[in-house]
């Protein structure tokens, strides 16, 4: 008997410590990225400073996993997911990776509460808010800045001695690339180790070539991937690889845009986490233009948050969903990562020459999904068209690329 | 007496479960799941679409390619191996000066693991760099090589490196063997007046048998099973148009990539019965023969 009470007392005891633990536990926000260096990093930690004024005492978990362009983090997250211990709140692109991944299996909890309440729908463009919606029309993730993807980025210095302007259209590519060869400079430089740039390239010329009303009907079913317009696509691209350096294979991005740097490439076509390596780099000489064709289209990709079910602290994560989402966070995150807001009232004056350019294009372009970031496809469709893109590159062959494309849609539309 | 009789039964149990379930029952959910329609993070209701995963295998250019990349990867690693392992151990066995700062020169790679190697030898073959680089110094410019990103090279640069790693454990080996064979065989040769050469053909290789298998089946199972070095040299896409890429890493990718996990648990099995089919036959011999592995 006495030894039944002890044990109630012992585990009476265990209780109180556990809910002491767990009251002081309570104050917690777990943020899984893969931005571990550089910009990305420093802008993660700005937000995590404000996050920790505007609540004392709220403990930060930086949860990050370096490595392979997200691809590592992505590995990581979905064991953690599917095994019940989602973090708090994690980095996942806007758009397809996050409703086709985490949506339509139920692993988020919709935010249109919060976007009435912050007022978001006035602020963010119609094209983004349409991103960011499940298939049911709410609202499932609060995006943290733009990027710009179709951007060509050419040395002026070799410009300017070859004598020709930034390109806007194909044709004016092709005679450009035609005078830079003559000039002895690699007309394009391309770095598609891990292929995801080659793919990357490929949609600015999917763009340029289809227009962005039917560039956005690849992803709905209304534009066939069988028919002429990718197949011109194609065989632009085709030609494109005729231009770029030969060991392109080897160079990662940034590795590309160090050809165009020292001069020995006139132009690559990257997206605008270029910028900042310009200036990290402290280069000066390199401009920029939308890519060929692309003029009046921002090819967008944004990192977003949203609100797992599991969350363990739900209303710490919605705070941060707010801070994410304010301009006071955006304007504290973007300038350091790079990209400009998703919202169209911030001071331009915070950016840099390159981003306010992207702010003013931001506002009057036709928005599309990026395809390489995980906007416009499913993971699972990307990875088949990656792919494609794989032995496209290397065998240049437009009826077998189109043909793997088709059939990479065709898998992708049967669920 | 009946303690005496469980306490072995006992302390092995703990083991044999765990195996029983993280080894084998795993494999057979996988086998399972190789055979349903878990295509996706979420399926429901999962049920069984018989070998259409593999069928579906069969069209996936990937797939393929992979495939072949295995088997020249394995002969060009397998015989590499084979052959610097032994010319190794003969030289050393014929009595070197410092054998062991040489077997311990040779051994230290296998001390790395595959992603330090890789790592290391990413660079070595980059087209700009490395061997490149040493090539165009010592005026063998023509030698020259884009290495694994190299279509038509591909999966032989992962061998070099594997090679360079794997060859002083084969030398270790043959060494242990050569060693093993008793001096009088070569006495009696050698008044029956054989010559070098003969001795070598009809004495030294005919006893070193054994540690040839050995070595095969332990080089061909690393072979067949080679992820992380591929990774780490040719990335997770195995360089350009798959020219290095290898079943196990399409495996990573479909699954954690794609979300396609019938289809990657299709893969997995596919390379388990490859790696069966190697290495049970020696399992039944070397249990007849009473050696372990």
């Amino acid at each position: 008997m006495r030894s039944h009470v002890r044990a109630w007392g012992i585990a009476a005891a265990l209780c109180i410590v556990a809910l002491g633990v767990h009251a002081q536990g309570a104050r917690k926000l777990e943020i899984f990225s893969w931005w571990t260096t550089g910009g990305e990093a420093a802008g993660l930690l700005k937000l995590f400073e404000i996050a920790k004024k505007e609540t004392p005492g709220l403990e930060v978990i930086n949860a990050t996993v370096a490595g392979g362009a997200g691809q590592n983090a992505k590995a990581v997250l979905k064991t953690r997911m599917l095994g019940g211990d989602p973090p708090d709140s994690f980095q996942v692109h806007m758009g397809r990776e996050l409703t086709d991944t985490w949506v339509v299996t139920g692993f988020m909890e919709p935010l249109d509460d919060l976007f009435k309440q912050a007022g978001w729908e006035k602020t963010f463009p119609k094209g983004v808010l349409e991103l960011l919606k499940g298939s049911d029309g709410r609202y499932y993730s609060v995006p943290a800045n733009i990027h710009r993807a179709n951007v060509l980025w050419y040395n002026k210095k070799v410009f300017q001695s070859a004598g020709v302007q930034p390109p806007k259209t194909v044709d004016e590519f092709f005679q450009v690339a035609d005078k830079l060869k003559a000039a002895g400079v690699t007309p394009l430089a391309l770095g598609d180790n891990g292929i995801w740039a080659a793919t990357h390239l490929f949609e600015t010329v999917l763009i340029g070539s289809l227009g962005a009303e039917s560039y956005r009907g690849l992803w709905t079913g209304k534009t066939d991937w069988n028919g002429p317009g990718v197949r011109k696509a194609l065989e632009t691209m085709m030609r494109m690889l005729g231009h770029v350096n030969t060991d392109h294979a080897a160079r990662s991005w940034d590795q590309a845009n160090d050809l165009v740097i020292q001069g020995k490439a006139g132009m690559t076509i990257m997206g605008d986490w270029v910028d900042a390596d310009n200036l990290a780099k402290g280069v000066k000489d390199v401009g920029w233009a939308p890519a060929p064709g692309n003029t009046g289209v921002y090819d967008a990709l944004s990192d977003s948050f949203g609100l797992p079910k599991k969350a363990p602290h739900r209303a710490e994560t919605l705070n941060w969903l707010k801070l994410v989402g304010s301009k006071e966070g955006q304007e504290a995150f973007n300038p350091l990562k790079g990209s400009i807001c998703a919202r169209t009232d911030c001071n331009p004056k915070l950016f840099g020459p390159y981003l306010q350019w992207a702010m003013e294009q931001w506002k009057k372009d036709a928005i599309v999904p990026s395809l390489a970031h995980g906007a416009a496809a499913k993971e699972s469709w990307l990875t088949a068209i990656n792919d494609a893109m794989s032995l496209f590159v290397t065998s240049k062959d437009v009826a077998q690329g189109q043909k793997l494309l088709t059939a990479a849609a065709a898998e992708a539309a049967k669920k | 007496m009946r303690a005496a009789r469980l306490a072995p039964v006992a302390l092995v149990l703990p083991s044999v479960v765990l195996v029983a379930v993280f080894v084998y029952g795993f494999i057979a959910w996988t086998a399972w799941l190789s055979l349903s329609n878990a295509n996706d993070l979420m399926v429901s209701p999962v049920r069984l679409v018989g070998l259409a995963n593999y069928a579906r295998l069969t069209e996936v250019p990937r797939f393929r390619i992979g495939l072949g990349n295995t088997v020249t990867f394995s002969l060009t690693f397998v015989t590499g191996c084979l052959v610097i392992g032994l010319g190794g151990a003969l030289l050393i066995d014929s009595a070197v000066r410092f054998e062991g700062l040489w077997r311990t020169i040779y051994l230290m790679p296998m001390a790395l693991s595959f992603i330090v190697t890789g790592v290391v030898w990413r660079w070595l073959m980059n087209p700009s760099s490395g061997l490149n680089l040493l090539l165009d110094g010592a005026g063998l410019g023509a030698l020259k090589s884009g290495w694994y990103t190299d279509p038509t090279f591909g999966v032989k640069a992962i061998a070099i490196a594997a090679i360079w790693q794997l060859s002083g454990y084969t030398m270790a080996m043959y060494l242990a063997g050569l060693r093993a064979i008793p001096g009088e065989l070569y006495e009696a040769a050698a008044v029956d007046g054989a010559g070098g050469r003969q001795t070598f053909w009809r004495i030294t290789m005919p006893l070193l048998m054994p540690v040839t298998l050995s070595a095969v089946i332990v080089l061909g199972h690393v072979s067949l099973k080679i992820f992380d070095l591929v990774i780490a040299i040719a990335g997770p896409q195995g360089g350009p148009a798959f020219s290095s890429d290898v079943p196990a890493n399409f495996m990573f990718q479909t699954v954690f990539q794609a979300n396609r996990f019938a289809e990657g648990a299709a893969v997995s099995i596919v390379l388990l019965v490859a790696v069966s089919l190697l290495v049970v036959p020696y399992l039944t011999w070397s249990l007849k023969r009473g050696i372990g592995l």
